[in-house]
Protein backbone atom coordinates (compact mmCIF):
# COMPACT_ATOMS: atom_id res chain seq x y z
CA UNK A 1 0.00 0.00 0.00
CA UNK A 2 1.30 3.21 -0.91
CA UNK A 3 1.79 5.55 1.98
CA UNK A 4 3.40 8.72 0.11
CA UNK A 5 2.64 9.65 -3.96
CA UNK A 6 4.61 12.63 -5.05
CA UNK A 7 3.64 13.61 -8.66
CA UNK A 8 5.37 15.81 -11.09
CA UNK A 9 6.27 18.64 -7.94
CA UNK A 10 8.31 21.78 -8.90
CA UNK A 11 9.51 24.41 -6.90
CA UNK A 12 11.11 27.41 -7.84
CA UNK A 13 13.03 30.18 -5.21
CA UNK A 14 13.61 33.03 -7.01
CA UNK A 15 15.73 31.88 -10.18
CA UNK A 16 16.71 28.62 -8.77
CA UNK A 17 14.51 25.79 -10.19
CA UNK A 18 14.86 23.81 -6.57
CA UNK A 19 13.00 21.19 -7.33
CA UNK A 20 12.24 19.91 -11.55
CA UNK A 21 9.16 17.94 -11.57
CA UNK A 22 10.01 14.76 -9.38
CA UNK A 23 7.55 12.20 -9.19
CA UNK A 24 7.33 9.30 -6.53
CA UNK A 25 5.74 6.67 -4.83
CA UNK A 26 6.91 5.43 -1.34
CA UNK A 27 5.61 2.28 0.72
CA UNK A 28 4.06 1.73 3.82
CA UNK A 29 6.37 0.82 6.44
CA UNK A 30 9.33 1.21 4.07
CA UNK A 31 12.75 2.82 5.11
CA UNK A 32 13.04 5.13 1.94
CA UNK A 33 16.73 7.43 1.36
CA UNK A 34 16.82 10.92 -0.55
CA UNK A 35 20.21 10.82 -0.87
CA UNK A 36 22.22 13.86 -2.52
CA UNK A 37 24.80 16.80 -1.37
CA UNK A 38 23.44 20.18 -0.23
CA UNK A 39 21.21 21.49 -2.74
CA UNK A 40 19.92 19.03 -4.68
CA UNK A 41 16.23 19.70 -3.64
CA UNK A 42 15.96 17.53 -0.21
CA UNK A 43 14.60 20.08 2.22
CA UNK A 44 12.64 21.74 -0.33
CA UNK A 45 10.91 18.19 -0.75
CA UNK A 46 10.49 17.35 2.66
CA UNK A 47 8.65 21.14 3.32
CA UNK A 48 6.70 20.44 0.55
CA UNK A 49 5.84 17.12 1.59
CA UNK A 50 5.33 17.92 5.38
CA UNK A 51 3.00 20.59 4.26
CA UNK A 52 5.05 23.98 5.40
CA UNK A 53 5.38 25.54 1.87
CA UNK A 54 3.33 24.80 -0.98
CA UNK A 55 4.84 23.26 -4.31
CA UNK A 56 4.36 25.29 -7.51
CA UNK A 57 2.90 22.71 -9.29
CA UNK A 58 2.12 18.87 -9.09
CA UNK A 59 0.27 17.56 -6.36
CA UNK A 60 1.59 14.41 -3.35
CA UNK A 61 -0.45 12.61 -1.29
CA UNK A 62 0.30 11.31 2.52
CA UNK A 63 -1.75 8.03 3.26
CA UNK A 64 -4.16 9.43 0.81
CA UNK A 65 -4.31 13.23 2.32
CA UNK A 66 -3.15 15.83 -0.11
CA UNK A 67 -0.64 18.17 1.15
CA UNK A 68 -2.75 21.39 0.04
CA UNK A 69 -6.72 20.51 0.63
CA UNK A 70 -5.83 17.90 3.65
CA UNK A 71 -3.01 19.60 5.97
CA UNK A 72 -4.36 18.95 8.93
CA UNK A 73 -4.91 15.53 8.49
CA UNK A 74 -1.78 15.37 7.78
CA UNK A 75 0.22 17.39 10.50
CA UNK A 76 -1.32 15.23 13.24
CA UNK A 77 -0.43 11.99 11.22
CA UNK A 78 3.46 12.85 10.54
CA UNK A 79 6.38 13.06 12.14
CA UNK A 80 9.20 15.64 11.35
CA UNK A 81 12.78 15.90 12.57
CA UNK A 82 14.02 19.28 10.64
CA UNK A 83 17.95 19.54 10.10
CA UNK A 84 18.24 22.13 12.65
CA UNK A 85 17.72 21.55 16.03
CA UNK A 86 14.54 23.11 16.90
CA UNK A 87 13.43 21.93 20.22
CA UNK A 88 13.29 24.48 22.96
CA UNK A 89 16.53 24.74 24.40
CA UNK A 90 15.71 26.36 27.90
CA UNK A 91 13.15 23.47 28.40
CA UNK A 92 14.09 20.82 30.05
CA UNK A 93 13.81 17.25 28.46
CA UNK A 94 10.45 15.88 30.04
CA UNK A 95 9.47 19.47 29.30
CA UNK A 96 10.13 19.24 25.59
CA UNK A 97 8.71 16.01 25.35
CA UNK A 98 5.31 16.73 27.30
CA UNK A 99 4.94 19.99 25.39
CA UNK A 100 4.98 18.10 21.64
CA UNK A 101 2.54 15.57 23.42
CA UNK A 102 0.31 18.29 24.21
CA UNK A 103 0.70 19.62 21.00
CA UNK A 104 -0.45 16.65 19.29
CA UNK A 105 -3.51 15.93 21.92
CA UNK A 106 -1.47 13.20 23.35
CA UNK A 107 0.11 12.61 26.57
CA UNK A 108 4.11 10.82 27.28
CA UNK A 109 1.97 7.84 29.02
CA UNK A 110 -0.51 7.09 26.10
CA UNK A 111 2.53 6.71 23.48
CA UNK A 112 5.33 5.77 26.19
CA UNK A 113 5.91 2.26 24.69
CA UNK A 114 6.51 3.62 21.70
CA UNK A 115 9.43 6.05 22.20
CA UNK A 116 10.73 3.69 25.02
CA UNK A 117 13.69 2.27 23.09
CA UNK A 118 14.90 5.49 22.43
CA UNK A 119 13.84 7.45 25.53
CA UNK A 120 15.19 5.48 28.10
CA UNK A 121 18.44 6.40 26.84
CA UNK A 122 18.12 9.93 27.68
CA UNK A 123 15.56 9.28 30.78
CA UNK A 124 18.17 9.65 33.27
CA UNK A 125 18.50 13.43 31.80
CA UNK A 126 15.29 14.44 31.87
CA UNK A 127 15.50 17.53 34.06
CA UNK A 128 18.36 18.76 32.53
CA UNK A 129 18.07 21.55 29.67
CA UNK A 130 17.54 20.45 26.06
CA UNK A 131 20.01 23.29 25.30
CA UNK A 132 22.46 21.36 27.84
CA UNK A 133 22.15 18.19 25.80
CA UNK A 134 25.21 16.28 24.00
CA UNK A 135 24.68 16.18 20.34
CA UNK A 136 23.95 12.32 20.36
CA UNK A 137 21.16 13.22 23.44
CA UNK A 138 20.03 16.03 21.39
CA UNK A 139 19.10 14.06 18.35
CA UNK A 140 17.25 10.90 20.71
CA UNK A 141 15.28 13.70 22.57
CA UNK A 142 14.15 15.64 18.64
CA UNK A 143 13.45 11.93 17.31
CA UNK A 144 11.24 11.33 19.99
CA UNK A 145 9.74 14.65 20.23
CA UNK A 146 9.15 13.68 16.74
CA UNK A 147 7.67 10.22 17.53
CA UNK A 148 5.37 11.14 20.46
CA UNK A 149 2.33 10.93 18.85
CA UNK A 150 2.68 7.97 17.08
CA UNK A 151 2.82 9.42 13.26
CA UNK A 152 2.32 6.97 10.54
CA UNK A 153 5.14 8.44 8.97
CA UNK A 154 8.40 10.01 9.65
CA UNK A 155 10.49 12.48 7.88
CA UNK A 156 14.20 12.66 9.14
CA UNK A 157 15.76 15.61 7.24
CA UNK A 158 19.74 14.80 7.05
CA UNK A 159 19.64 13.36 10.74
CA UNK A 160 23.42 12.20 10.67
CA UNK A 161 25.42 15.32 8.67
CA UNK A 162 28.62 16.55 10.88
CA UNK A 163 27.69 13.43 12.83
CA UNK A 164 30.72 11.24 13.65
CA UNK A 165 30.64 7.01 12.36
CA UNK A 166 30.37 5.86 14.95
CA UNK A 167 27.20 7.83 16.11
CA UNK A 168 25.89 7.80 12.82
CA UNK A 169 26.06 4.21 12.88
CA UNK A 170 24.37 3.93 16.03
CA UNK A 171 21.41 6.23 14.84
CA UNK A 172 20.99 3.92 12.18
CA UNK A 173 20.35 0.97 14.47
CA UNK A 174 17.86 3.29 15.90
CA UNK A 175 15.78 3.63 12.86
CA UNK A 176 16.04 0.05 11.78
CA UNK A 177 14.19 -0.73 15.25
CA UNK A 178 11.93 1.58 14.83
CA UNK A 179 10.91 0.10 11.28
CA UNK A 180 10.13 -2.96 12.57
CA UNK A 181 6.73 -0.80 14.50
CA UNK A 182 5.13 -0.55 10.61
CA UNK A 183 6.22 3.15 10.41
CA UNK A 184 7.17 4.89 7.16
CA UNK A 185 10.78 6.50 7.35
CA UNK A 186 11.75 8.99 4.83
CA UNK A 187 14.97 9.96 5.88
CA UNK A 188 17.67 12.10 3.65
CA UNK A 189 21.48 12.11 3.76
CA UNK A 190 24.37 13.71 1.93
CA UNK A 191 26.29 9.90 3.02
CA UNK A 192 26.29 7.69 -0.04
CA UNK A 193 27.27 4.69 2.40
CA UNK A 194 24.02 5.18 4.65
CA UNK A 195 22.25 4.24 1.35
CA UNK A 196 22.60 0.23 1.36
CA UNK A 197 20.71 0.78 5.06
CA UNK A 198 17.52 1.85 3.39
CA UNK A 199 14.77 -0.36 1.69
CA UNK A 200 14.79 1.65 -1.21
CA UNK A 201 16.58 5.18 -2.35
CA UNK A 202 16.23 8.15 -4.76
CA UNK A 203 19.48 9.70 -6.14
CA UNK A 204 18.20 13.72 -6.15
CA UNK A 205 21.15 16.17 -7.57
CA UNK A 206 19.89 19.76 -8.84
CA UNK A 207 16.24 19.09 -8.18
CA UNK A 208 15.37 15.93 -10.80
CA UNK A 209 15.79 12.11 -9.51
CA UNK A 210 18.54 10.21 -10.96
CA UNK A 211 17.54 6.88 -9.83
CA UNK A 212 15.18 5.49 -7.67
CA UNK A 213 14.90 2.02 -6.61
CA UNK A 214 16.88 -0.58 -4.04
CA UNK A 215 20.64 -0.03 -3.75
CA UNK A 216 21.00 -3.40 -5.20
CA UNK A 217 19.52 -3.15 -8.57
CA UNK A 218 21.17 0.84 -8.52
CA UNK A 219 24.36 -1.65 -8.38
CA UNK A 220 23.06 -3.86 -10.66
CA UNK A 221 22.54 -1.45 -13.41
CA UNK A 222 26.09 0.29 -12.99
CA UNK A 223 27.11 0.22 -16.72
CA UNK A 224 30.76 -0.32 -16.75
CA UNK A 225 33.25 -2.83 -15.86
CA UNK A 226 35.72 -1.33 -12.33
CA UNK A 227 38.48 -2.24 -11.02
CA UNK A 228 40.04 -1.09 -7.79
CA UNK A 229 43.58 -0.21 -8.68
CA UNK A 230 46.83 1.06 -6.55
CA UNK A 231 50.38 1.75 -7.13
CA UNK A 232 52.71 3.79 -6.51
CA UNK A 233 53.06 7.09 -6.86
CA UNK A 234 48.67 6.98 -6.03
CA UNK A 235 48.23 10.79 -7.32
CA UNK A 236 50.36 10.36 -10.63
CA UNK A 237 48.36 6.75 -10.81
CA UNK A 238 45.10 8.58 -10.65
CA UNK A 239 46.14 10.85 -13.58
CA UNK A 240 47.34 8.27 -15.72
CA UNK A 241 44.19 6.07 -15.42
CA UNK A 242 42.24 8.63 -16.34
CA UNK A 243 43.75 9.66 -19.61
CA UNK A 244 44.04 6.25 -21.06
CA UNK A 245 41.35 5.69 -23.66
CA UNK A 246 39.36 2.68 -22.20
CA UNK A 247 38.53 5.48 -19.49
CA UNK A 248 35.06 5.94 -18.58
CA UNK A 249 35.80 7.50 -15.10
CA UNK A 250 38.84 7.56 -12.25
CA UNK A 251 38.21 8.55 -9.27
CA UNK A 252 40.11 8.24 -5.85
CA UNK A 253 38.46 5.53 -3.34
CA UNK A 254 40.33 5.68 -0.08
CA UNK A 255 43.56 3.70 -0.40
CA UNK A 256 43.03 2.87 -3.95
CA UNK A 257 41.53 4.19 -7.23
CA UNK A 258 38.04 3.06 -8.89
CA UNK A 259 38.67 2.85 -12.38
CA UNK A 260 35.70 2.43 -14.53
CA UNK A 261 36.39 0.59 -18.04
CA UNK A 262 34.41 1.75 -21.07
CA UNK A 263 33.91 -1.79 -23.52
CA UNK A 264 35.33 -4.88 -22.83
CA UNK A 265 38.96 -5.23 -24.71
CA UNK A 266 41.18 -3.82 -21.68
CA UNK A 267 42.58 -6.81 -19.82
CA UNK A 268 44.26 -6.69 -16.13
CA UNK A 269 47.44 -8.03 -17.57
CA UNK A 270 47.25 -5.57 -20.24
CA UNK A 271 47.15 -2.65 -17.74
CA UNK A 272 49.31 -4.14 -15.66
CA UNK A 273 52.03 -4.35 -18.44
CA UNK A 274 50.85 -0.76 -19.35
CA UNK A 275 51.36 0.63 -15.51
CA UNK A 276 54.63 -1.17 -15.40
CA UNK A 277 56.14 0.68 -18.51
CA UNK A 278 55.52 4.07 -16.68
CA UNK A 279 57.42 2.66 -13.99
CA UNK A 280 54.75 2.64 -11.31
CA UNK A 281 55.55 0.21 -8.68
CA UNK A 282 53.41 -2.36 -6.37
CA UNK A 283 50.41 -2.01 -8.94
CA UNK A 284 47.53 -3.92 -7.55
CA UNK A 285 44.56 -4.49 -9.81
CA UNK A 286 41.42 -6.24 -8.67
CA UNK A 287 37.82 -6.37 -10.13
CA UNK A 288 35.27 -5.15 -7.93
CA UNK A 289 31.28 -4.63 -7.36
CA UNK A 290 30.47 -0.88 -7.46
CA UNK A 291 29.62 1.15 -4.71
CA UNK A 292 26.15 3.97 -4.84
CA UNK A 293 29.11 6.40 -5.26
CA UNK A 294 30.23 5.00 -7.93
CA UNK A 295 26.65 4.82 -9.33
CA UNK A 296 26.11 8.23 -8.58
CA UNK A 297 29.04 9.60 -9.97
CA UNK A 298 28.18 7.35 -13.71
CA UNK A 299 24.79 8.47 -13.86
CA UNK A 300 25.88 12.37 -12.67
CA UNK A 301 27.77 12.20 -15.59
CA UNK A 302 24.41 10.69 -18.07
CA UNK A 303 22.31 13.70 -16.83
CA UNK B 1 64.60 12.48 4.21
CA UNK B 2 63.37 14.13 7.26
CA UNK B 3 60.91 16.47 6.58
CA UNK B 4 60.75 20.49 8.28
CA UNK B 5 58.90 20.18 11.32
CA UNK B 6 56.22 23.05 10.83
CA UNK B 7 53.69 21.99 13.99
CA UNK B 8 55.06 20.36 17.00
CA UNK B 9 52.76 19.99 19.76
CA UNK B 10 53.58 19.24 23.34
CA UNK B 11 52.00 17.66 26.47
CA UNK B 12 48.74 20.53 25.17
CA UNK B 13 45.89 20.63 27.57
CA UNK B 14 43.20 22.72 27.57
CA UNK B 15 40.43 22.91 30.44
CA UNK B 16 37.64 24.71 30.76
CA UNK B 17 36.40 24.35 34.41
CA UNK B 18 36.32 20.63 35.62
CA UNK B 19 36.46 19.52 32.17
CA UNK B 20 39.43 18.71 30.34
CA UNK B 21 38.59 19.36 26.79
CA UNK B 22 42.40 18.47 25.55
CA UNK B 23 43.89 16.55 27.79
CA UNK B 24 48.09 16.08 26.98
CA UNK B 25 48.44 15.89 23.49
CA UNK B 26 51.55 15.80 22.02
CA UNK B 27 52.66 15.55 17.79
CA UNK B 28 54.61 16.87 15.16
CA UNK B 29 53.85 17.40 11.34
CA UNK B 30 56.07 18.02 8.47
CA UNK B 31 56.39 20.12 5.62
CA UNK B 32 54.20 19.11 2.85
CA UNK B 33 52.46 16.45 5.23
CA UNK B 34 48.98 15.85 4.91
CA UNK B 35 47.52 15.06 8.46
CA UNK B 36 44.28 13.54 9.07
CA UNK B 37 42.96 14.90 12.43
CA UNK B 38 40.06 12.44 13.54
CA UNK B 39 37.81 11.72 16.44
CA UNK B 40 34.20 11.58 17.78
CA UNK B 41 32.24 14.59 18.14
CA UNK B 42 33.24 16.41 21.13
CA UNK B 43 36.98 14.17 21.49
CA UNK B 44 38.60 17.67 21.54
CA UNK B 45 39.12 18.47 18.20
CA UNK B 46 37.71 21.72 17.79
CA UNK B 47 39.19 23.08 20.69
CA UNK B 48 43.53 21.84 19.97
CA UNK B 49 42.36 23.34 16.54
CA UNK B 50 41.46 26.33 18.24
CA UNK B 51 44.81 26.60 20.27
CA UNK B 52 47.11 25.83 17.09
CA UNK B 53 45.37 28.74 15.31
CA UNK B 54 46.33 31.19 17.65
CA UNK B 55 42.52 31.79 18.99
CA UNK B 56 42.23 29.91 22.17
CA UNK B 57 45.27 29.89 24.80
CA UNK B 58 46.39 26.31 25.92
CA UNK B 59 46.11 26.13 30.37
CA UNK B 60 49.18 24.43 30.01
CA UNK B 61 51.86 22.57 27.24
CA UNK B 62 53.56 24.33 24.31
CA UNK B 63 53.08 24.40 20.73
CA UNK B 64 54.85 26.30 17.61
CA UNK B 65 52.87 26.49 14.25
CA UNK B 66 55.33 27.50 11.59
CA UNK B 67 57.75 28.21 13.43
CA UNK B 68 56.12 30.33 16.14
CA UNK B 69 55.06 29.88 19.49
CA UNK B 70 50.93 29.61 19.83
CA UNK B 71 50.80 31.35 23.14
CA UNK B 72 52.99 34.67 22.87
CA UNK B 73 53.21 34.92 19.46
CA UNK B 74 49.76 34.01 17.98
CA UNK B 75 49.66 36.71 15.73
CA UNK B 76 52.41 35.67 13.92
CA UNK B 77 50.56 32.50 14.05
CA UNK B 78 47.99 33.73 12.49
CA UNK B 79 49.69 35.55 9.39
CA UNK B 80 51.54 32.39 8.15
CA UNK B 81 48.35 30.02 8.59
CA UNK B 82 45.52 29.67 6.27
CA UNK B 83 41.79 28.28 7.52
CA UNK B 84 38.82 27.30 5.74
CA UNK B 85 35.80 25.15 6.77
CA UNK B 86 32.25 24.09 5.72
CA UNK B 87 30.34 26.06 8.11
CA UNK B 88 32.06 29.47 7.30
CA UNK B 89 34.37 30.32 4.70
CA UNK B 90 33.24 32.77 2.02
CA UNK B 91 30.72 36.08 2.42
CA UNK B 92 27.82 35.40 0.33
CA UNK B 93 27.01 39.04 -0.26
CA UNK B 94 30.14 39.86 -1.61
CA UNK B 95 31.43 39.14 -5.18
CA UNK B 96 34.19 36.52 -6.02
CA UNK B 97 37.23 39.33 -6.21
CA UNK B 98 35.68 41.24 -3.26
CA UNK B 99 36.18 38.08 -1.38
CA UNK B 100 39.73 37.30 -2.18
CA UNK B 101 40.73 41.14 -1.55
CA UNK B 102 38.77 41.02 1.72
CA UNK B 103 40.44 37.96 3.17
CA UNK B 104 44.22 38.36 1.43
CA UNK B 105 43.80 42.30 3.03
CA UNK B 106 43.48 40.57 6.28
CA UNK B 107 46.26 38.39 5.84
CA UNK B 108 48.15 41.61 4.95
CA UNK B 109 49.11 41.11 1.51
CA UNK B 110 49.88 44.25 -0.86
CA UNK B 111 46.97 45.67 -2.86
CA UNK B 112 49.62 45.54 -5.66
CA UNK B 113 50.23 41.46 -5.42
CA UNK B 114 46.44 40.94 -4.50
CA UNK B 115 45.87 42.20 -7.70
CA UNK B 116 48.09 40.16 -10.03
CA UNK B 117 47.32 37.52 -7.79
CA UNK B 118 43.77 37.51 -8.40
CA UNK B 119 44.17 37.29 -12.25
CA UNK B 120 46.51 34.19 -12.30
CA UNK B 121 44.00 32.32 -9.73
CA UNK B 122 41.08 33.10 -11.70
CA UNK B 123 42.32 31.86 -14.91
CA UNK B 124 43.81 29.09 -13.24
CA UNK B 125 40.28 28.19 -11.83
CA UNK B 126 38.57 29.12 -15.03
CA UNK B 127 36.66 31.79 -13.36
CA UNK B 128 37.65 34.69 -15.05
CA UNK B 129 33.76 35.25 -15.88
CA UNK B 130 32.45 34.85 -12.16
CA UNK B 131 34.82 37.48 -11.09
CA UNK B 132 31.74 39.90 -10.34
CA UNK B 133 29.12 36.97 -9.43
CA UNK B 134 28.21 36.95 -5.63
CA UNK B 135 29.23 33.51 -3.70
CA UNK B 136 25.51 33.29 -3.31
CA UNK B 137 25.05 32.61 -6.73
CA UNK B 138 27.72 29.60 -7.09
CA UNK B 139 27.05 26.30 -6.56
CA UNK B 140 28.72 24.51 -3.75
CA UNK B 141 31.39 22.85 -5.96
CA UNK B 142 32.66 25.67 -6.89
CA UNK B 143 32.65 27.87 -3.62
CA UNK B 144 34.35 25.26 -1.98
CA UNK B 145 37.23 25.54 -4.46
CA UNK B 146 37.40 29.28 -4.26
CA UNK B 147 36.94 28.81 -0.48
CA UNK B 148 40.04 26.55 -0.78
CA UNK B 149 41.91 29.00 -3.06
CA UNK B 150 41.57 31.95 -1.17
CA UNK B 151 42.43 30.11 2.15
CA UNK B 152 46.13 29.40 0.57
CA UNK B 153 45.79 32.47 -1.17
CA UNK B 154 48.55 34.14 0.65
CA UNK B 155 50.74 31.15 0.51
CA UNK B 156 50.98 30.02 3.75
CA UNK B 157 52.65 27.08 5.49
CA UNK B 158 49.87 25.48 6.83
CA UNK B 159 46.21 25.27 5.77
CA UNK B 160 43.78 23.98 8.57
CA UNK B 161 40.15 22.49 7.09
CA UNK B 162 37.62 21.77 9.34
CA UNK B 163 35.42 19.07 7.17
CA UNK B 164 35.59 21.28 4.05
CA UNK B 165 34.11 18.57 2.55
CA UNK B 166 30.64 18.28 4.28
CA UNK B 167 27.67 18.03 2.36
CA UNK B 168 29.03 18.09 -1.42
CA UNK B 169 28.54 15.50 -3.60
CA UNK B 170 30.87 12.66 -4.36
CA UNK B 171 32.77 13.84 -7.74
CA UNK B 172 33.15 17.46 -5.93
CA UNK B 173 34.31 15.92 -2.93
CA UNK B 174 37.23 13.96 -5.11
CA UNK B 175 38.04 17.22 -6.84
CA UNK B 176 38.41 18.98 -3.92
CA UNK B 177 40.98 16.13 -2.61
CA UNK B 178 43.14 16.50 -5.92
CA UNK B 179 43.79 20.77 -5.18
CA UNK B 180 44.80 19.21 -1.19
CA UNK B 181 46.86 17.13 -3.29
CA UNK B 182 48.61 19.87 -5.43
CA UNK B 183 48.83 22.05 -2.78
CA UNK B 184 50.68 19.46 -0.33
CA UNK B 185 53.09 19.04 -3.28
CA UNK B 186 53.86 22.86 -3.63
CA UNK B 187 54.90 22.61 0.39
CA UNK B 188 52.08 23.63 2.09
CA UNK B 189 51.25 21.54 4.63
CA UNK B 190 47.42 20.83 5.23
CA UNK B 191 46.02 19.89 8.41
CA UNK B 192 42.37 18.85 7.96
CA UNK B 193 39.37 16.89 9.69
CA UNK B 194 35.93 14.98 8.44
CA UNK B 195 33.95 12.63 9.05
CA UNK B 196 34.41 10.87 5.42
CA UNK B 197 36.49 7.34 6.55
CA UNK B 198 37.91 7.10 2.80
CA UNK B 199 39.06 10.74 3.10
CA UNK B 200 41.13 9.34 5.49
CA UNK B 201 42.96 7.41 3.31
CA UNK B 202 44.11 10.03 1.48
CA UNK B 203 46.13 11.60 4.55
CA UNK B 204 49.68 10.71 4.83
CA UNK B 205 49.78 10.07 8.23
CA UNK B 206 46.18 10.61 10.78
CA UNK B 207 45.84 10.85 14.71
CA UNK B 208 41.90 9.97 16.42
CA UNK B 209 41.59 12.08 19.14
CA UNK B 210 39.35 10.17 21.98
CA UNK B 211 37.82 11.91 25.19
CA UNK B 212 41.08 14.74 25.13
CA UNK B 213 43.54 11.96 24.19
CA UNK B 214 45.05 10.92 20.86
CA UNK B 215 44.58 7.10 21.14
CA UNK B 216 46.31 6.30 17.68
CA UNK B 217 48.98 8.38 15.30
CA UNK B 218 50.39 6.68 12.20
CA UNK B 219 50.15 6.38 8.31
CA UNK B 220 46.43 4.80 7.49
CA UNK B 221 48.57 1.76 6.62
CA UNK B 222 50.05 1.05 9.76
CA UNK B 223 47.03 1.90 11.24
CA UNK B 224 44.91 -0.22 9.91
CA UNK B 225 47.80 -3.16 9.93
CA UNK B 226 48.13 -2.67 13.93
CA UNK B 227 44.39 -3.41 14.18
CA UNK B 228 44.03 -6.17 11.69
CA UNK B 229 41.42 -4.49 9.79
CA UNK B 230 41.09 -3.41 5.98
CA UNK B 231 39.74 0.14 6.18
CA UNK B 232 39.84 3.47 8.47
CA UNK B 233 36.65 3.11 9.22
CA UNK B 234 37.30 -0.23 11.12
CA UNK B 235 39.94 1.48 12.57
CA UNK B 236 37.77 4.94 13.84
CA UNK B 237 34.88 2.15 14.89
CA UNK B 238 37.18 0.18 17.04
CA UNK B 239 39.04 2.81 18.49
CA UNK B 240 36.19 5.11 19.14
CA UNK B 241 33.49 2.51 20.41
CA UNK B 242 35.17 2.63 23.58
CA UNK B 243 34.85 6.87 24.16
CA UNK B 244 33.09 7.73 27.31
CA UNK B 245 32.16 10.93 26.45
CA UNK B 246 29.70 12.54 24.51
CA UNK B 247 29.72 15.86 22.14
Amino acid sequence: MHSIKIDNISKQYDNVEALKGVSLTINQGELFGIIGADGAGKTTLFRILTTLILADSGTATLNGFDVVNDYKAIRSSIGYMPGQFSLYQDMSVAENLKFFASIFGTTIEANYSFIEPIYKQIEPFKTRRAGKLSGGMKQKLALCCALIHKPTILFLDEPTTGVDPVSRKEFWEMLQQLKTQGITIVVSTPYMDEATLCDRIALIRAGSFLQTDTPQRIIEQYPNRLWAVSGTPMFRLLNVLRAMPEAASCYAFGDVHHFAIHGDTLTIEALQHRLAALSFEAIKITPITATIEDCFMALDKLS
Amino acid sequence: MKRETVIKVDNLTKRFGSFTAVDSISFEVGRGEIFGFLGANGAGKTTAMRILCGLSIPTSGNATVAGFDIATQSEQVKRNIGYMSQKFSLYDDLNVWENIRLFAGIYGMEARDIATKTDVLLQKLNFESERNTLIKALPLGWKQKLAFSVAIFHNPKIVFLDEPTGGVDPATRRQFWEMIYEAAESGITIFVTTHYMDEAEYCNRVSIMVDGHIAALDSPNNLKQQFEVDTMNEVFQHLVSNAKRGE
